[in-house]
C-alpha cells in the first residue's frame, strides 16, 4: 500500500544492480546484511525490509542513477524505512487549513521534516519527485534541515499521495507547522545579512577615502579635494549609521526606557559622539573625522552578533527537526468506518482508536477494550498501568498491549499536557532575566566613561580651550566599546559550535555562562538517570537456552519480548524458533531444536509447569523487591530460568554523578514514580536521601525546583512532559537524549547522545568560556584605561585613537576564537 | 587631478550598484541554503528523460 506511485518509467536500467557482486552488504544501503537474513537464492541481499522496499520502488521509478550518485561519494551508510502509513489526515481539510499554503494558478505548497536524509544522492532522489508523481510542480529540500518544500496542483495529486511516495522512498514525511514562523525567521536572517553587506561596503568605501585623507595628512593636499573626501567620506558613513546602525540606536533607546544597562549603550553614545563631531568638523572644514572607524564599528558588531546568532539558530533547529517526528494523525472510529484525521479536526465527544504502541493523542475515557498504558512521559512513573472501560487516558501515554477506543474529552490545549506547556510557557516568562557580565559591566563602563570625557573637556577648557573638544572626542573614541561588547557574543559562540559537535545543543549562550556557578543538579529519574525503557536487568538459571529465548522473543513485538531480544541479541543465528504463539495473559511459547519453550509471569507459568521450584520462588520475590518484573522461562515442562525486567540505570550514572560531584556541585533526584522505587534508585546511585524527591506530580516539579533555586543555581535535567515546567523554572533546563518534544522546547540545553557523561563536560567546558570571556573583558579593559588615560593626558589626536580602537577589537576578536571550551575534538571515545 | 570629480562619483555609483545587486541577491533567498545548491550542483548533469 505503501507504493501506489504512479509508474512513468519502465524498468530500463538495470546496470546500477550489476555492481552487488560484493554478497553479504545491502543492495541498498551498502551496510553488512546480517548473517541470518542472507538469502542464498536471490542475486541481491537486503539488510532490512525498508531498504528492499525502497531498493524495489527506485528501479521501478526507473531512478537508478541514485545509486551511481551514491557511489562516487563516500557518504555515510544509513538503512532505509519507510512506514508503509497512508497519510491520508493530510488530505482532510483542517490539515490543509493549518499547514499548506495556496499559491496563485490553484497550486499549493507545504512544508515537511524528512527522516533518512543523509547524501547528495538523497537530495537528487527527493528532488526527482516531479517526475516521479504527476502534479508535483517542485520539491526543494534542504539539506542541513531535512526539510523538503514541495509545490503541487490539488486538482492532479493528494498530498497523501505525494507523502505515500516519499515514504515509499525512504524517507518517512513529517509535517512542519511553523510555515509562518519559519518564513519571519528567513526574513530576519536576510534583513541582517543585509545590514552585514551595507555595512561592509561602507567600511570598504569609508576606508578608501580615510587613506586618501591620511596620505594628504602626511604628504600634503589640496585644499579642495580634502573637503570632497570629507564630505563623501560623511556620506557613506551616515549611511552605515542610519541603516544598518539603526539596530545599536533602537536597542540603546529601548535600554533607556526599560532602564537597563545594555551593551547598545555605550556603542550608540560612541557613534553619535564619532558622528556628530565629524560632522560638525566636516561642515566646518576644519578638525578630524572618524568616518572610517564608525563604519568599522558597526561592521564588526554586527558581524559578532550574527556569528552568535547563527550559531544559536543552528542549536535551534537540529532541536525543532527532532520534535517534529511526533504523530499529528489520529484514526478517529465513525459508526464502522475509521478514518485518519488530523488531531485539530477530533472534537470532543469523537471517538478515536488507539493501537498498541501508540501514544494517546488526546484526554479521554476509554470506551471499549482493556490495555496496560506507560504514562512515563506524562507522570514520570516507569510501570505500566492497567486500564479498562471508563478508565481515564491522558494524552501522551502509550497504549503498550492492545487496541483502545477513547472518547476525546479534551483536546489541544484542553489537555492535561497542554495544561503542563501553559505551566512551561509561564516558568520560562517569568525567568529572571540573566544579566550577562558584559551588559553588567557596561553600566558602569557609560557612566565612568561619560564622566571622564566631560571631566577632561572641562579641565582642558582651561589649559587650552582650542584642543579640548579634540581630546574630549579622542576618549570618547578609543575607549569605544566595540572589543567589550564582542568579547562576550564571540566566546560564547565559538564554544557553542564547539558543543555542537560534541552532540551538546545549546539554545542560548547564556545558558552556558549559568552553568559555570556550582549549584544544585536535580536529575530526573525515568529516562534520565535509569535508560527509560524496559530491558534484561537479571538472568538467574540455565545460560544455555538464552539463544532459544532470543529466537522465540524475535517474534514478537510485546515489550517484554522486545526488551529479551534487544538485551540477549541475535548473535547466534543458528537457533531458529516454530510454533511461535502468544497469549492473552502475557506469556509465550514456541518451539526451538525440538524443546518446548514457554516465557511468561509467573501465573503463566505455573499453568505450564507442574511445580515452580523453590529456588525459583525465592528469587522471584527478590526480583518483585528490587521493583523489577519477574519473568519465568520453562523448558519441557521445567523451570530452567527466572529473569527480571526493568527500567535500569544507566551503566554510566554512577560515573557521571561522581564526577559531578568533584566538581562541586550537590546531586538530586526528583521523580513522579513512587518513593520506593526513587529511593530504591538513589540508594543505588549514593545520593543522599534529602535530596531525592519520589511521587512529585509534574505540576509540582516546578514548585520543588523552584524552592531550589531559590538557595542558588538549580541545573534541572529531565526527559519527559512531566519535566518541562521544571526544566523551563530551573536555571539552566536540560534535556536528556530521546526526550519529548514539550522537553525538547523548554529546556536551554539538549543532549543528543545518551547517558549523563555530557553534563561533566558541559560544567567543565561553562567555566572555560566563562574564564575565557573575562580574559577578553580584562584586555579590553586595560586596553582602554591606557587609551582613555592618553587622551585625558591629551598625548593621543581622535586620529590615532581611530587607528588604535580597531587594533584592540582584533586582539579581543582573536582571543575569542582561540577558545577551547570543550577539551580535544569531538571524537573521543 | 580633477578627474577625481568625475572619478569619484562612477565609483559611488558603482558601489551602490554592487550593495544593489547583493540586496536583491539576499531578498530572493541565495544566501538561504548554503549546503543544498552545492550538492545539486554534483547531481543535475544529466536527465535521463524528461
Amino acid at each position: 500500500m505503501a507504493t501506489d506511485v504512479t509508474t512513468t518509467a519502465p524498468d530500463t536500467t538495470q546496470a546500477a544492480s550489476s555492481k552487488t557482486s560484493v554478497n553479504d552488504l545491502c543492495a541498498h544501503c551498502g551496510l553488512p546484511v546480517p548473517k541470518g537474513l542472507i538469502n542464498p537464492e536471490a542475486d541481491r541481499q537486503f539488510c532490512c525490509h525498508g531498504c528492499e522496499a525502497v531498493y524495489a520502488v527506485i528501479h521501478r521509478l526507473g531512478l537508478t542513477s541514485y545509486y551511481r550518485l551514491k557511489e562516487r561519494q563516500a557518504a555515510d551508510r544509513q538503512p532505509a524505512r519507510t512506514t508503509g502509513a497512508g497519510y491520508t489526515a493530510f488530505d482532510h481539510q483542517a490539515f490543509i487549513k493549518r499547514c499548506c499554503e495556496d499559491r496563485p494558478g490553484g497550486l499549493r505548497c507545504t512544508d515537511f521534516y524528512l527522516e533518512g536524509v543523509h547524501c547528495a544522492a538523497c537530495l537528487w532522489l527527493v528532488e526527482k519527485l516531479p517526475s516521479v508523481v504527476p502534479g508535483v510542480i517542485e520539491a526543494r529540500l534542504t539539506m542541513h534541515k531535512s526539510r523538503v518544500h514541495l509545490t503541487w496542483d490539488p486538482a492532479v495529486v493528494e498530498l497523501s499521495q505525494i507523502a505515500s511516495a516519499l515514504d515509499s522512498l525512504g524517507y518517512p514525511p513529517h509535517p512542519a507547522r511553523d510555515v509562518a514562523a519559519s518564513a519571519i525567521v528567513t526574513s530576519e536572517n536576510r534583513r541582517e545579512l543585509i545590514r552585514i553587506g551595507v555595512a561592509g561596503a561602507a567600511v570598504g568605501n569609508a576606508m578608501i577615502l580615510a587613506i586618501c585623507l591620511y596620505a594628504g595628512y602626511f604628504t600634503g593636499i589640496e585644499r579642495q579635494y580634502e573637503t570632497l573626501f570629507r564630505w563623501v567620506g560623511m556620506g557613506i558613513a551616515l549611511i552605515a549609521l542610519a541603516w544598518p546602525g539603526a539596530v545599536f540606536f533602537r536597542g540603546a533607546w529601548s535600554a533607556i526606557r526599560t532602564r537597563t544597562p545594555h551593551m547598545d549603550l555605550p556603542i550608540a553614545l560612541g557613534l553619535t559622539a564619532g558622528g556628530v563631531a565629524g560632522t560638525v568638523n566636516t561642515v566646518l572644514g576644519a578638525g578630524e573625522v572618524y568616518f572610517d572607524t564608525l563604519a568599522v564599528l558597526v561592521f564588526l558588531l554586527l558581524v559578532g552578533r550574527a556569528i552568535q546568532r547563527r550559531q544559536q539558530r543552528r542549536s535551534a533547529d537540529a532541536v525543532e527537526q527532532l520534535f517534529r517526528l511526533t504523530p499529528v494523525s489520529a484514526r478517529r472510529v465513525d459508526g464502522q468506518a475509521i478514518t485518519e484525521v488530523p488531531i485539530e479536526a477530533l472534537q470532543v465527544g469523537d471517538t478515536v482508536e488507539l493501537r498498541a504502541g501508540e501514544s494517546a493523542p488526546v484526554d479521554g475515557q476509554i470506551s471499549l477494550g482493556e490495555s496496560k498504558l506507560d504514562q512515563s512521559l506524562l507522570t514520570g512513573e516507569s510501570r505500566p498501568v492497567g486500564v479498562t472501560v471508563g478508565d481515564a487516558v491522558h494524552a501522551a501515554s502509550i497504549n503498550l498491549a492492545s487496541t483502545l477506543h477513547v472518547r476525546v474529552e479534551a483536546t489541544g490545549e484542553r489537555t492535561r499536557v497542554g495544561a503542563l506547556m501553559r505551566l512551561v510557557e509561564e516558568s520560562t516568562r517569568n525567568k529572571a532575566p540573566i544579566v550577562q557580565a558584559a551588559d553588567r559591566l557596561a553600566g558602569w563602563f557609560v557612566a565612568v566613561v561619560l564622566t571622564l570625557a566631560i571631566a577632561t573637556f572641562a579641565v582642558w577648557l582651561w589649559l587650552d580651550p582650542a584642543h579640548a573638544v579634540d581630546h574630549a572626542v579622542a576618549l570618547l573614541i578609543v575607549a569605544c566599546p566595540c572589543a567589550l561588547g564582542l568579547a562576550t557574543p564571540l566566546t560564547l559562540a565559538v564554544a557553542v559550535g564547539q558543543a555542537a559537535r560534541r552532540g551538546i545543543l545549546i539554545k542560548g549562550g547564556a545558558a552556558l555562562e549559568r552553568m559555570a556557578r556550582r549549584g544544585t543538579i536535580l536529575l530526573d529519574k525515568t529516562g534520565t538517570v535509569t535508560l527509560g525503557m524496559t530491558t534484561l536487568a537479571r538472568w538467574h538459571g540455565d545460560e544455555s537456552i538464552k539463544p532459544h529465548v532470543a529466537a522465540i522473543e524475535a517474534q514478537s513485538s510485546h515489550r517484554i519480548a522486545r526488551a529479551f531480544a534487544e538485551s540477549l541479541g541475535t548473535e547466534d543465528d543458528t537457533c531458529r524458533a516454530s510454533e511461535v504463539s502468544q497469549t492473552h495473559d502475557g506469556g509465550i511459547t514456541g518451539k526451538v531444536d525440538g524443546k518446548a519453550l514457554a516465557i511468561g509471569s509467573t501465573d503463566f507459568i505455573r499453568g505450564c509447569v507442574s511445580a515452580i521450584p523453590p529456588w525459583a520462588d525465592d528469587l522471584i520475590s527478590q526480583i518483585t523487591h528490587d521493583w523489577l518484573t519477574p519473568v519465568l522461562i520453562a523448558c519441557d515442562g521445567e523451570v530452567r530460568a527466572v529473569a527480571g525486567l526493568g527500567d535500569t540505570v544507566r551503566p554510566d550514572a554512577r560515573q557521571a554523578i561522581d564526577n559531578l560531584r568533584r566538581l562541586g556541585w550537590r546531586i538530586g533526584m526528583v521523580s513522579g514514580d513512587h518513593q520506593e522505587v526513587v529511593g530504591h534508585v538513589a540508594d543505588t546511585l549514593g545520593l543522599d536521601p534529602a535530596d531525592t524527591h519520589g511521587g512529585v506530580m509534574p505540576e509540582k516539579k516546578v514548585d520543588l525546583v523552584r524552592s531550589y533555586t531559590q538557595q542558588g543555581p538549580t541545573v534541572f535535567v529531565g526527559d519527559g512532559v512531566n519535566d518541562a515546567a521544571a526544566l523551563a523554572g530551573a536555571t539552566v533546563g536540560i534535556a536528556v537524549h530521546g526526550g519529548a518534544e514539550a522537553s525538547l522546547a523548554a529546556a536551554d540545553i539538549y543532549l543528543s547522545r545518551p547517558g549523563l557523561a555530557s553534563i561533566t563536560e558541559l560544567s567543565r567546558a561553562s567555566g572555560r568560556v566563562i574564564r575565557s570571556i573575562r580574559r577578553g573583558l580584562v584586555v579590553s579593559l586595560t586596553y582602554n584605561a591606557l587609551g582613555v588615560a592618553l587622551a585625558a593626558a591629551g598625548v593621543i589626536s581622535p586620529l590615532i585613537a581611530a587607528v588604535l580602537m580597531p587594533i584592540s577589537s582584533l586582539t579581543v576578536l582573536s582571543l575569542a576564537v582561540s577558545t577551547r571550551a570543550f577539551a580535544d575534538k569531538g571524537d573521543r571515545p | 587631478m580633477s578627474v577625481i570629480y568625475i572619478v569619484l562619483p562612477i565609483a559611488i555609483v558603482l558601489a551602490v550598484a554592487a550593495v544593489a545587486a547583493f540586496i536583491w541577491a539576499t531578498r530572493t533567498g541565495q544566501y538561504d541554503d548554503m549546503d543544498s545548491p552545492a550538492l545539486r550542483m554534483l547531481n543535475d548533469e544529466e536527465e535521463p528523460r524528461a
